[in-house]
C-alpha cells in the first residue's frame, strides 16, 4: 500500500477481532457459511483470557436434575441479573446453551461424564439446578482448545499476535475494515471487510486488583466507541468476593467460590464471623441468623438455611469492604477466608486441590493449615456495547460484538458459567450475522488509506516524545483511581473527582513517551493500551453517576436501594467529537409470556423453601 | 547458532544503578538476556525484592522501572496459558509459576529465551513452528451421532483428559533434544507436545480416523528414544513419555507388523485405515490456516 508508511493489507469477507471463545466460535460460524475469514489476535493463538475459566459452562442440558430446562435457566439469569438484562439475549441464551454445549463434543471437547455417559453438570451460584458442564476445574481450556483445533481444520487465517488499534469506515458510515500492528515486528497491517466482529473480551486491567489477564483492557469497548457504537450500563462490573490478596505476586487471583460452599468462613482480624452483621432484610428469610444453624446447614439443607458467607456475591464484597473500612482487616489489606479449622486437611486436599495447590506454590500457605487473605477482585463487566439480540449487530452497520465486549446479556450481575455459555451463543449468533451480510455484499470495499495513515502516524507519535511520561506509572495511576473512586462501593463525590482525574490522565495519556525499537516493544504497547483503558473507565464513571441507585454490580453508598424506575432503562454511553455522554433509555418490554415465567418464579420465592437459593450454595470445586 | 550461547557474561547496562528507587536495598541480580535475531547478551539488572513474588513480577518490575522496551510474553499469571516459557537458571520454566524463593539466594538470576526457537527479541521467542505442526494434525473425525447423543464413561474420557491439561507452553518442544539440537528435524518431527495431541485423538472414545501410518511416516514418532525430558518440564504434569509416547510408538509398530490388529480395528467398526499420503491429502484440504511467522516450510 502506498503513502508515508509501509502497511501490509488483507481483504477478507469477515474479520473476527479476538480469539478467546467468543470469537472462535464466530470464526467456525463464518467458515462454514463459506465466508473467507481473518482470526486476530493480539496474543498468541490459544492464549485468550478465556483459557482461566474454571467452573463450568451453564446450559439446561437436564442431565442431573430433569426438571431443568431453558424456562428455569432464563428466570435464573434475569433474577440474577437484578431484571436488567436485555430480555431476549437472555431469552436465546437459555434456549440455545444446551445447542452449543453438545456441538462442542462433536468437536472432541471430553467433558466429565455422569453415571449414564452423559455430560455432568455441577451446581453454581445462582442456578437453580446444577447445570454447569465443566471439565475438572478447567472448562475454558477445553473450550478455547476446542474452537481452536476445530478453526484450524476448517482453515481460518490468523493473525497472532496482532493488536487492533482502529475501525475502519466506509463513506456509508459502516465499518468496512481494521487496521493494527504486529506486536512482533512493530509493522502495520490494515483489513478490508465486509463484516468485522468484535470479541476482544473484558476490562479488567482498568483495575488495581483483578483476576483478568493482560489482554482485558477494553480494546474493543473502545474501538465500538471510537467507531460511534453505543454503550450501555458500563457502571455495571462485577467484583468477586474472594481474589488472593498478598503476596503481590498473586493479588487478585481467583478464590473460588467451592471454599465456602465446602466449609469456609470469612473472619475478620478480631477472629469474628463478620458476615452474620451483614445479612440485608431481602435475603433474611433464606440466611442462617447464628453459628450453630449455618453449621448444620452443610449436613442437613432442609432443615437448616444457609450462612451468611454464602450471599450472592455483590452482597458478600461489600461486607468485605465495609468490614476492611472498619479498621478490621487483615495484615495486607483483607479478610480472612477460614477452611483450615473447619476441616480435615485430606478433606480440604479431595475437595479443593487447584486452591490448595495455587496456594502452596504462589504464597508458601498451607491452606489446610492456616486461614487465606483475601479481598474483593475486578472480575467481569456486564455493561458493553450495545447490540441487537438476534444479530449481535452493534449500533454501526457491519460491526457485530459477541462476549464479554458485548452488553446487555446479564443485566447488573452475571451468574457463574454464564459467560461461557454466552460466547458459544452469541459468538455463533455474530459469525452467522456477520456471513450473511459479508455474503449479500458484491465487490470487496476498499481500504481507506488516508485513515490508516492517520492511525499509523497516531501510534507512532509515542515515539518522538522525548521525556514524555512512563505508560506504565500511568496505568497505575489509573488503576488507583478506578480501584480507590470507582469500585465496589460508589459516592457521587467520588465518582466526580474519578471523572475530573480521567480528564487529566487522558491528557497526559497525549504526553507519553516510548523509546527503543517498534518491534515488540511492551511500553508501546503499553501506550495504546491506555488509551482504550481510559476510554472504558471514561465510560464507566459516567454510567455510574448517572445510575443513582444501587443494583447488582453497581453499589451507590448515597443511593442504597434499587429504583424501580431505573430498572427500565439502560445507561447508554457515547463518544461525540471528543465528548463522553451518557443518556439513560428505556430498555425494551418483556413479552407477557416471558414475564409470566418470572411472575411464577416470584410466587415461588414467597412460597416455603427457596430451591434456588438452596442451589446456589450447593457449589463444589467450580469458579465464577 | 544463536548469540546467546556466545554471551560473554554479565554486563551492566549504561544508568541502571542510578534508576534505581531509593529506598529498599537493591538485593536482585536479574540477569535478562537483551537482543533480537541479530544477536544479544546478558544484561545484568539490580532491583529490590520483595516477599512472595515469582521471576514474571521481578521481571515486570525491571520492565517499569528500568527497561521499559524489554520484551516479554504473559498472559494469565496463572500458570493457565503457558505464555511465559523461558529458561530460568538454565531450566525451562513458566516464569509466573516459579518463586523467587525457590531459587538459589544471593546469586543471580539467569533467564533467557527458549533455545529451541529462534528468538523474536529480549525473553521472547518465535514458536510458530508448533502452530505449524497443529496445522498437520488430521482433526478428530467423530462417529455419526446417534439420535439419542453421545455417550461416554467417565474411565473412557479420562485418559484423554489427561492430555486435554496441556496448556501448550512448548516446554516439552523446547527441551527435546530431537528438536533442540537439530534443527532440520523440524521438518519431520512433530514433537512431544503434539504426540501428546495425537494419542489423545487415537485414544478418543468417538474418534475415527485411524492416523497410525501418518504417525509413523510423517509425524516422526520413530525419533523420540524416550529421554524423558519432555515429561520432567512438563508444568501440568502429563506422562508425556509413558501415557502418549510409548502408547503411540505401540501402535504404530502395531500397524506395520500385525495385520491382524488391523483386521481387528475394522471389524470394532472403524473405517478403513487410509494411508498417509491420503491422510496427508486430506490434511492439507483443510488447511490454509497461516500464522505471521509461520517458518512456511513444513508439511
Ligand atoms: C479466573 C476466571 C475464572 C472464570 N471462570 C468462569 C467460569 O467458570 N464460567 C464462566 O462462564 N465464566 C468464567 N469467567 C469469565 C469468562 O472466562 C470470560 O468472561 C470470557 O472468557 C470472555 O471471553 P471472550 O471470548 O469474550 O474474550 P477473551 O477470552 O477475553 O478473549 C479476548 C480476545 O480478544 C483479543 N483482543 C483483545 N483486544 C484486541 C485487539 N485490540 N486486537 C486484537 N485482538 C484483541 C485477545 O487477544 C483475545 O484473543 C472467568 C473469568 C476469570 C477471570
Ligand atoms: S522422550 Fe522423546 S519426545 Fe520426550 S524429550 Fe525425549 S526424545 Fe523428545
Ligand atoms: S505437554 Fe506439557 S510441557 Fe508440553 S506443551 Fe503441553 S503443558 Fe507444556
Ligand atoms: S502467564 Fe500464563 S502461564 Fe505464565
Amino acid at each position: 500500500m502506498a503513502g508515508k508508511h509501509e502497511v501490509e493489507t488483507h481483504g477478507y469477507d469477515v474479520v473476527v477481532i479476538g480469539a478467546g471463545g467468543a470469537g472462535m466460535r464466530a470464526a467456525v460460524e463464518a467458515i462454514e457459511k463459506g465466508c473467507k475469514t481473518a482470526l486476530v489476535c493480539k496474543s498468541l493463538l490459544g492464549k485468550a483470557h478465556t483459557v482461566m475459566a474454571e467452573g463450568g459452562v451453564a446450559a439446561a442440558l437436564g442431565n442431573v436434575w430433569p426438571q431443568d430446562n431453558w424456562k428455569v435457566h432464563f428466570r435464573d439469569t434475569m433474577r440474577g441479573g437484578k431484571m436488567l438484562n436485555n430480555w431476549r439475549m437472555a431469552e436465546l441464551h437459555a434456549r440455545e446453551a444446551p445447542d452449543r454445549v453438545l456441538e462442542l463434543e462433536e468437536w472432541g471437547a471430553l467433558f466429565d461424564r455422569t453415571e449414564d455417559g452423559r455430560i455432568l453438570q455441577r451446581d453454581f451460584g445462582g442456578h437453580r439446578y446444577a447445570r454447569l458442564a465443566h471439565v475438572g476445574d478447567r472448562t475454558g481450556l477445553e473450550l478455547i482448545r476446542t474452537t481452536q483445533q476445530r478453526a484450524v481444520a476448517l482453515g481460518v487465517d490468523v493473525f497472532m499476535e496482532c493488536k487492533v488499534v482502529r475501525l475502519l469506515k466506509g463513506d456509508d458510515g459502516a465499518v468496512n475494515g481494521a487496521v493494527g500492528f504486529y506486536r512482533e515486528s512493530g509493522d502495520f497491517v490494515a483489513f478490508s471487510a465486509k463484516a468485522v466482529v468484535l470479541a476482544t473480551g473484558g476490562v479488567g486491567k482498568t483495575w488495581k486488583f483483578t483476576s483478568n489477564s493482560w489482554e482485558s483492557t477494553g480494546d474493543g469497548h473502545a474501538l465500538a466507541l471510537w467507531a460511534g457504537a453505543d454503550m450501555i450500563d458500563m457502571e455495571c462490573v462485577q467484583f468477586h468476593p474472594t481474589g488472593m490478596i498478598w503476596p503481590l505476586s498473586a493479588r487478585g487471583l481467583l478464590v473460588t467460590e467451592g471454599v465456602r460452599g465446602d466449609g469456609g468462613v470469612l473472619k475478620n482480624s478480631a477472629g469474628e464471623r463478620f458476615m452474620f452483621d451483614y445479612i440485608s432484610p431481602y435475603f433474611a428469610a433464606e440466611t442462617a441468623d447464628s453459628v450453630e444453624e449455618a453449621d448444620r446447614w452443610y449436613d442437613d439443607k432442609v432443615n437448616y438455611r444457609r450462612p451468611p458467607e454464602l450471599l450472592p456475591r455483590d452482597e458478600v464484597a461489600r461486607a468485605i469492604n465495609s468490614e476492611v473500612k472498619a479498621g478490621r482487616g487483615s495484615q495486607h489489606g483483607g479478610v480472612y477466608l477460614d477452611i483450615a479449622s473447619r476441616r480435615s486437611p485430606e478433606y480440604i486436599r479431595r475437595r479443593l486441590p487447584s486452591m490448595y495447590h495455587q496456594f502452596k506454590q504462589l504464597a508458601d500457605v498451607d491452606i489446610t493449615a492456616v486461614p487465606m487473605e483475601i479481598g474483593p477482585t475486578c472480575h467481569y463487566i456486564m455493561g458493553g456495547v450495545r447490540v441487537d439480540a438476534d444479530t449481535a449487530e452493534t449500533t454501526v452497520p457491519g460491526l457485530f460484538a459477541a462476549g464479554e465486549v458485548a452488553g446487555g446479556m446479564h443485566g447488573a450481575n452475571r451468574l457463574g458459567g454464564n459467560s461461557l455459555s454466552d460466547l458459544l451463543v452469541f459468538g455463533r449468533r455474530a459469525g452467522l450475522a456477520a456471513a450473511e451480510r459479508a455474503l449479500g455484499q458484491p465487490g470487496a470495499p476498499a481500504v481507506a488509506e488516508d485513515q490508516v495513515e492517520a492511525v499509523a502516524g497516531h501510534c507512532l507519535a509515542f515515539f518522538g516524545r522525548d521525556g514524555g511520561e512512563n505508560p506504565y506509572d500511568l496505568h497505575h495511576e489509573l488503576q488507583e483511581t478506578m480501584q480507590d473512586l470507582v469500585g465496589i462501593i460508589r459516592t457521587a463525590s467520588e465518582l466526580e473527582d474519578a471523572r475530573q482525574r480521567l480528564g487529566e490522565l487522558g491528557d497526559r495519556v497525549e504526553k507519553v513517551g516510548v523509546t527503543g525499537e517498534r518491534a515488540f516493544n511492551p511500553s508501546w504497547h503499553m501506550a495504546i493500551d491506555l488509551e482504550s483503558m481510559l476510554a472504558c473507565a471514561n465510560c464507566t464513571t459516567l454510567g455510574a453517576i448517572e445510575r443513582r441507585e444501587s443494583r447488582g454490580g453497581h453499589t451507590r453508598d448515597d443511593y442504597p436501594q434499587a429504583d424501580p424506575e431505573l430498572e427500565r432503562v439502560n445507561m447508554v454511553t457515547r463518544l461525540t467529537d471528543g465528548r463522553y455522554s451518557v443518556t439513560p433509555e428505556p430498555r425494551p418490554a418483556m413479552p407477557a409470556e416471558l414475564a409470566s415465567l418470572l411472575e411464577e418464579a416470584e410466587a415461588e420465592e414467597h412460597g416455603a423453601g427457596d430451591p434456588a437459593s438452596t442451589s446456589e450454595v450447593k457449589v463444589k470445586e467450580g469458579q465464577g | 547458532m544463536r548469540a546467546i550461547e556466545q554471551a560473554a557474561g554479565p554486563t551492566a547496562p549504561a544508568g541502571a544503578e542510578a534508576a534505581l528507587p531509593a529506598g529498599p536495598v537493591a538485593d536482585l541480580r536479574m540477569r535478562l538476556w537483551r537482543g533480537d535475531s541479530k544477536g544479544g547478551d546478558f544484561v545484568e539488572y539490580r532491583i529490590e525484592a520483595a516477599e512472595g513474588e515469582v521471576v514474571l513480577d521481578v521481571v515486570h518490575r525491571i520492565q517499569a522501572t528500568q527497561a521499559p522496551d524489554l520484551a516479554v510474553r504473559w498472559n494469565c499469571k496463572a500458570g493457565k496459558c503457558g505464555s511465559c516459557s523461558a529458561e530460568i537458571n538454565g531450566r525451562p520454566r513458566l516464569m509466573c509459576m516459579t518463586r523467587m524463593s525457590t531459587l538459589p539466594a544471593g546469586e543471580p538470576v539467569t533467564i533467557s529465551p527458549m533455545r529451541a526457537f529462534p528468538v523474536i527479541r529480549d525473553l521472547v521467542a518465535d514458536v510458530s513452528y508448533n502452530y505449524e505442526v497443529a496445522k498437520l494434525i488430521p482433526s478428530f473425525t467423530p462417529q455419526e451421532k446417534p439420535p439419542e447423543g453421545y455417550r461416554m464413561q467417565q474411565v473412557d474420557v479420562e485418559r484423554g483428559q489427561e492430555f486435554r491439561k496441556c496448556i501448550e507452553c512448548f516446554l516439552c518442544q523446547n527441551v527435546c533434544h530431537v528438536i533442540r539440537d537439530h534443527e532440520e528435524n523440524k521438518e519431520r518431527y512433530a514433537g512431544p507436545r503434539f504426540f501428546v495431541r495425537l494419542a489423545e485423538l487415537e485414544m478418543h472414545p468417538l474418534d475415527t480416523l485411524d492416523r497410525r501410518a501418518y504417525i509413523r511416516e510423517r509425524m516422526g514418532v520413530g525419533y523420540c528414544n524416550i529421554t524423558k525430558c519432555c515429561t520432567e518440564v512438563c508444568p501440568e504434569e502429563i506422562h508425556i513419555t509413558d501415557n502418549a509416547i510409548i502408547p503411540l510408538k505401540e501402535r504404530v509398530v502395531d500397524s506395520r507388523y500385525d495385520p491382524i490388529a488391523w483386521l481387528g480395528r475394522r471389524i470394532l467398526s472403524r473405517p478403513a485405515p487410509m494411508t498417509a499420503a491420503q491422510v496427508a491429502e486430506r490434511t492439507r484440504a483443510g488447511r490454509g490456516a497461516r500464522t505471521r511467522s509461520g517458518s512456511g516450510s513444513l508439511g
